[in-house]
């Protein structure tokens, strides 16, 4: 314990003084375009709080002063109440938090935007570690645990001025997918995607955090962004580099797992849509079926729970036909895999993106 | 002039000093079983101040861990196995903090200005002889009790490591005992709570003194009448929340559990649905506290009486709408968070209109800079800062990088701490010659406000700078660049705890040693200082009557020209 906690001191200043280097006063590098439209409100509601602030606590003081009891029997002020005033004070506010609320709540929209040009990346999240897959590539970042500490880090990397997409979901608990120099966060829940979209505008590298809080070595559940510049980005994408490259080639990925989990026993995938034992599932994502459950569209959340839990909504005239539970028995990349496999049956869906619709409410 | 009249005592002229309640009984039956609602404050009291300490020694040790960046004080060093070693250092770091949160909110600041300082004073300044159902009250105190121990139990033997919000499904992971019982001791309490309210409401509104209409009471009643209204209506959630686990479990059906179909982000909406108002539980109380030592100290009729009381009532009712803002990066739908964030600034106007008035009462006053007062002034100072690092919070896209950082931690403890903690250190200040008939030793009161300043400020400012710039919070280890930020924040937390100490030796010391002091040393005009310090067992010894409000203090020039509306 001394060992470790000797040279604190000496650890701090060079913190300090490597942290000086890059980042405003309160917020690091920006590397997003959301980065930009966050600090700009946040400077807004900052300077408007340092204002108010001034302003009342200078007040505070100066009544306090100046009407400090100089003797016993100073008499006091017998106003009660000032309509305009207290008006004053209440409407002023009134408009500036709207004001507040309208700006906030514009830039936040931006997330949910879903650009064509968007980098489609999948994550899952896992007790304690994190695995980034790009269903459009031939790539998958899994973690790499370091020999020392045991714990778990993972790297990935994103081309600069391209808009990403992010597909979250959790293998076990809550976690959350932060990563402060773009300004965004999102839960990873269980059993449900969550997501965002945002473009990152300056190469380097970044922290991303696990935010919400999951259990022993939730605070070393880490992991590292690399933004590329076009360069690199061509090199990263070249058949040679050997980052994140997939153990199972992606073409085949999903439709080897389809095989392997006896769902073709049962679905036909051709264009014929023919009934083996259960629902073709050619040109399926999309489209709106009639279920026990009433009439959802079919889209990825349809399609994960499914596969994972079937009894629960029906396809219209296949009642009684019990699919088997795959509750437990596939991992979220799994999962994903095989949905995107599923889309890409007709041929024009097969880039695989996760749709980002956060209609789950 | 003040007018309030208590025939028989005032002046202290119709009877001699009798025997207090303290001296009407003797031995710990005399208090185990007493139905005396002053001695139901006092053990309530000793009961949460008693928590604290504990909960603030744990953030004391795990302050002392963050020092540095790896996880070092908490490791066995005997292990020979470093990842082991680690990872059960990191196990007792999760432990104590979900400890510290725990017993912080739902035993210390949860109960203890309502049940400890409410219980006191809310007759005395009603001019009543008690709470309308005194064993009701008694009854509340020992489910307190049993509560606490519920909820100790669940934190000790279940191992809980959850945080104080205990999120599914991380909290059943390991069996849902340990939730269950966590959840049921955070009811049991809030049970005791809805009993405290019950008993609030119904003594506000059957047994205020003949004479004091509903604008007559001091606004520390309007506070604690607010705080009741949401103590019965919110705490039932939590017992839903608690079937539901208990369902959930026993018959199989998937409610919060992903693995079986349900949804872990609906167990945020029902946590939060009882623990946001919670959090105006927390801190209505300390706005009445404020009221009543400002305008006290200031010799000046407290400004815009009614906006503070309507204001009160404004929050307890919108605060039941504002609880999906702790979930803006749950997976909520974008419309329910638009929704919650404007509902969240709404909270807000009526919360500066307090803060507002507090400083305008200053106006024109004549101020006594003693303790009490000082830490009034502390208060507008913390709240202040607390209540606008809100707004960061409440606007949508800022609170995405905020959210769960220790920014979070920072707001939440200046509007906790500095909010509730420093009222409650006014009000204990304020009403110590009542409650104890001594007076303690008015330098070591200066003393010890000046240390919590620093040592509040220190600790807790310079967590806002580390979370908006990227530190999470529950971290028991972090990056390097944060630690200058974390060296600020622990030195701080040891000058508070050395602060807090130092107030508890001269406030004990105070009970032996300090100056008596007759029935009203302050001045002040509302019904408690009415009756002798400490008062006698039955509060007056005739009922008094009260022709007047509580803020008209007898230094007023009336026949000053006041320029506003009267």
């Amino acid at each position: 314990m001394m060992g470790l906690s000797s040279h604190w001191l000496a650890d701090a200043a060079a913190g300090l003084a490597n942290d000086m280097s890059d980042a405003s006063f309160w917020m690091p590098t920006q590397a997003s375009d959301q980065a930009s439209r966050v600090d700009s409100l946040f400077d807004f509601i900052l300077w408007l709080s340092v204002f108010f602030f001034v302003v009342l606590m200078a007040a505070t003081v100066r009544f306090a002063w100046k009407y400090r009891q100089k003797s016993p029997n100073q008499r006091t002020s017998p106003v009660k109440h000032n309509f305009k005033i207290e008006f004053l004070w209440s409407a002023v506010p009134t408009v500036l938090l709207v004001v507040i609320f309208a700006w906030g709540f514009n830039d936040f929209t931006a997330l949910s935007a879903t650009p064509s040009n968007a980098l489609n990346l999948r994550v899952v999240a896992k007790q304690w570690a994190w695995t980034v897959s790009y269903p459009q590539l031939d790539r998958e970042c899994t973690p790499t645990i370091d020999p020392v500490s045991g714990t778990q880090a993972t790297t990935f990397y994103l081309p600069a001025n391209q808009p990403f997409t992010v597909q979250l979901s959790s293998d076990d608990v809550l976690h959350s997918f932060w990563i402060p120099a773009f300004r965004v966060k999102k839960d990873a829940v269980p059993n449900r995607y969550t997501g965002f979209t945002v473009t990152p505008t300056v190469p380097g590298s970044y922290h991303l955090f696990c935010a919400e809080y999951c259990g022993t070595n939730h605070s070393r559940m880490e992991g590292t962004v690399e933004v590329l510049n076009a360069e690199d980005w061509a090199k990263f994408l070249s058949k040679e580099d050997e980052r994140c490259k997939l153990d199972l080639k992606a073409p085949n990925y999903g439709e080897k797992l389809f095989a392997k989990y006896g769902c073709a026993g049962c679905h036909s995938v051709t264009e014929d849509r023919a009934t083996v034992v259960g629902p073709g599932l050619y040109g399926l994502p999309g489209r709106e079926e009639s279920t026990s459950a009433g009439k959802v569209v079919a889209d990825d959340d349809y399609l994960r729970e499914s596969i994972v839990y079937a009894s629960k909504k029906i396809v219209s005239g296949f009642e009684g036909k019990q699919m088997p539970s795959f509750e437990g028995r596939l991992s979220e990349q799994e999962i994903g895999a095989l949905i995107d496999y599923i889309k890409g049956l007709d041929g024009h869906e097969n880039d695989g993106g996760p749709t980002n619709d956060d209609k789950n409410e | 002039m003040a007018t309030t009249t208590v025939e028989g005592v005032e002046h202290g002229h119709g009877h001699a000093h009798e025997v207090d309640f303290y001296k009407e009984s003797h031995g710990l039956k005399s208090w185990l079983f007493t139905l005396d609602h002053k001695r139901i404050g006092i053990m309530y009291l000793v009961g949460t101040l008693t928590a604290f300490m504990i909960a603030g020694i744990l953030a004391l040790i795990f302050r002392a861990e963050l020092l540095t960046p790896q996880i070092d004080l908490l490791v066995n060093a005997a292990n020979p196995n470093f990842q082991e070693a680690a990872s059960l250092g990191r196990d007792l770091y999760n432990k104590l903090f979900t400890l510290h949160g725990a017993l912080m909110v739902f035993v210390f600041i949860i109960p203890v200005v309502p049940a400890a300082l409410g219980n006191f004073f809310l007759p005395l300044m009603l001019g009543a002889k008690d709470v309308a159902f005194p064993r009701l009250n008694l009854l509340s105190f020992y489910i307190w009790v049993l509560g606490t121990a519920i909820l100790a139990v669940a934190v000790l033997a279940g191992q809980l490591d959850t945080g104080w919000t205990f999120y599914t499904p991380y909290s059943t992971t390991k069996g849902v005992g340990p939730v269950v019982l966590a959840n049921l001791g955070a009811f049991v309490l809030g049970f005791s709570s809805i009993l405290t309210g019950v008993n609030f409401i119904v003594t506000v509104h059957k047994m205020r003194a003949p004479g004091m209409t509903w604008n007559r009471m001091p606004l520390f009643i309007w506070a604690l009448y607010a705080t009741a209204v949401i103590q019965v209506l919110a705490t039932p959630v939590l017992a839903i929340t608690l079937l539901l686990l208990v369902a959930e479990n026993v018959f199989n059906i998937g409610i919060f559990n992903p693995a079986m179909g349900g949804d872990p982000v609906l167990f945020q909406h029902f946590f939060w649905f009882y623990s946001h108002p919670a959090v105006y539980i927390m801190i209505l109380p300390a706005f009445g506290i404020i009221s009543e030592v400002i305008s006290v100290h200031a010799k000046k009729h407290i400004f815009g009486y009614k906006a503070i009381a309507l204001s009160s009532v404004a929050i307890a009712i919108i605060s039941f709408l504002v609880w999906g803002h702790h979930m803006f990066v749950s997976g909520q739908s974008e419309f329910a968070g638009a929704l919650f964030s404007f509902l969240t600034f709404a909270v807000a106007v009526p919360t500066a209109i307090k803060v507002f008035s507090w400083i305008a009462t200053l106006y024109g006053g004549s101020i006594t800079l003693n303790t009490p007062m000082l830490y009034g002034l502390m208060f507008l100072f913390t709240f202040t800062i607390g209540g606008l690092t809100g707004l960061f919070l409440g606007a949508l896209s800022t609170d995405v990088q905020l959210h769960d950082s220790y920014f979070v931690v920072a707001h939440f403890h200046y509007v906790m701490m500095g909010g509730n903690v420093i009222a409650l250190l006014a009000a204990l200040h304020h009403w110590y010659p009542k409650m104890f008939g001594r007076m303690y030793n008015e330098t070591h009161g200066k003393i010890g406000a000046a240390l919590v300043m620093i040592g509040f400020n220190l600790t807790f400012f310079s967590q806002f700078m580390m979370g908006s710039r990227g530190m999470a919070r529950r971290y028991a280890e972090y990056q390097p660049e944060f630690q200058p930020y974390h060296i600020a924040s622990t030195i701080g937390a040891f000058i508070l705890g050395l602060g807090l100490f130092f107030t508890l030796f001269y406030l004990v010391r105070g009970l032996f040693k300090g100056k008596k002091v007759g029935a009203n040393p302050w001045g002040a005009v509302s019904l408690e200082w009415a009756t002798q310090s400490p008062p006698i067992m039955h509060n007056f010894h005739d009922t008094p009557h009260v022709d007047s409000d509580p803020y008209n203090f007898p230094e007023i020039d009336h026949s000053r020209a006041t320029g506003g509306h009267h």
